[in-house]
């Protein structure tokens, strides 16, 4: 950090997650990476598709999947994407004890979506016998959602990471970039849930 | 004295508009938990799977839309090459479905 970092709240710039250049670099960065995230996605859902119905006489679909537990899944991750809109607000404002704030709430909305996937995983196990090696249809399931499900144990380690090491230097512009970044991988996990919940789960109890 | 009141006056300008745009955050937030709450309940209605099927994957699609042009800020300047690496995803994301549905079709 050769530059002066600190942000003067009189002349606060628009943005400060993208007013200095490494901040912009950041940005694109992350969109780049988002963009090969979404291929790998991609070819996770595909291969579900093609493997869904192979069950191997073991348990389909429709006898595995609960609509309740899926519903508060997609509720809690959905409010953690809000919440850390509103972190990012409270930071365009310069707040940072709001923003810490919002992003705790966040991290915790996401601990809760994580603690309901290990159960229901534990569930199928445990209940249905339906392991990652039952079946093609087990194999692919387990990595599509389980891939997400690493997506948001990572996020986790990223947030709390990030909160705990800028605790006590407050908001500056060498790691708004940082929250920033944060903020729109979360969104994407989000976004990777969506289809998760509408093609796996949700068209897995219709067909 | 002058200089110190007009920096003022941006700065809450752009309060203003921060607050303003946390506003439509809150509004797509609403209008995405409606597209789920009408995604599940189709499943429980049990609507025909000939309908449902096209009707959920519509849903997510407007879902995501508000998800990467709201939250993730696409809709604003400065996010050209962002939205085309996107859409550049998006349709690698069809060509995928699209193969490895049809290689599994017969």
């Amino acid at each position: 950090m050769s530059h002066d970092h600190s942000i003067d709240p009189k002349n606060m710039p628009k943005d400060p997650s993208k007013a200095t250049t490494e901040g912009k670099y950041k940005f694109m960065g992350l969109w780049i990476f988002l963009g090969g995230e979404t291929v790998l996605f991609a070819c996770l859902f595909g291969t579900y598709l093609a493997l869904k119905d192979s069950a191997a006489g073991g348990p389909t679909t429709q006898e595995l999947y609960g609509m309740g537990l899926v519903f508060l899944m997609t509720i809690l991750l959905l409010t953690s994407s809000l919440t850390s809109v509103y972190a990012i607000y409270h930071m365009k404002n310069n707040d940072f004890k709001k923003m810490q704030l919002w992003m705790g709430i966040t991290a915790l909305l996401g601990i809760g979506f994580l603690a309901c996937e290990i159960y229901e995983f534990a569930h199928y196990i445990h209940e249905f016998g339906f392991t990652f090696r039952s079946s093609a249809f087990g194999s692919a399931f387990y990595t599509l959602v389980g891939f997400h499900g690493g997506h948001v144990v990572f996020g986790l380690s990223w947030i709390i990471a990030l909160m705990v090491r800028n605790s006590k230097r407050g908001l500056n512009l060498y790691n708004a970039p940082k929250y920033n970044t944060f903020a729109l991988y979360w969104h994407f996990i989000d976004v990777v849930w969506v289809f998760i919940f509408t093609v796996v789960y949700l068209m897995g109890m219709v067909s | 004295m002058p200089d110190k009141m007009s920096t003022r006056k941006i700065n809450s300008y752009q309060k203003q508009k921060n607050k303003q745009e946390m506003q439509k955050m809150v509004v797509s937030f609403a209008l995405m938990i409606f597209f789920t709450i009408v995604a599940f309940a189709l499943v429980i209605l049990e609507v025909p799977s000939t309908y449902v099927i096209p009707l959920l994957l519509i849903l997510a699609f407007v879902q995501v839309g508000f998800q990467f042009f709201y939250f993730m800020h696409l809709k604003d300047k400065g996010h050209e090459v962002p939205s085309q690496i996107i859409y550049g995803g998006v349709f690698v994301t069809f060509l995928v479905a699209l193969t490895f549905t049809a290689i599994t079709w017969w």
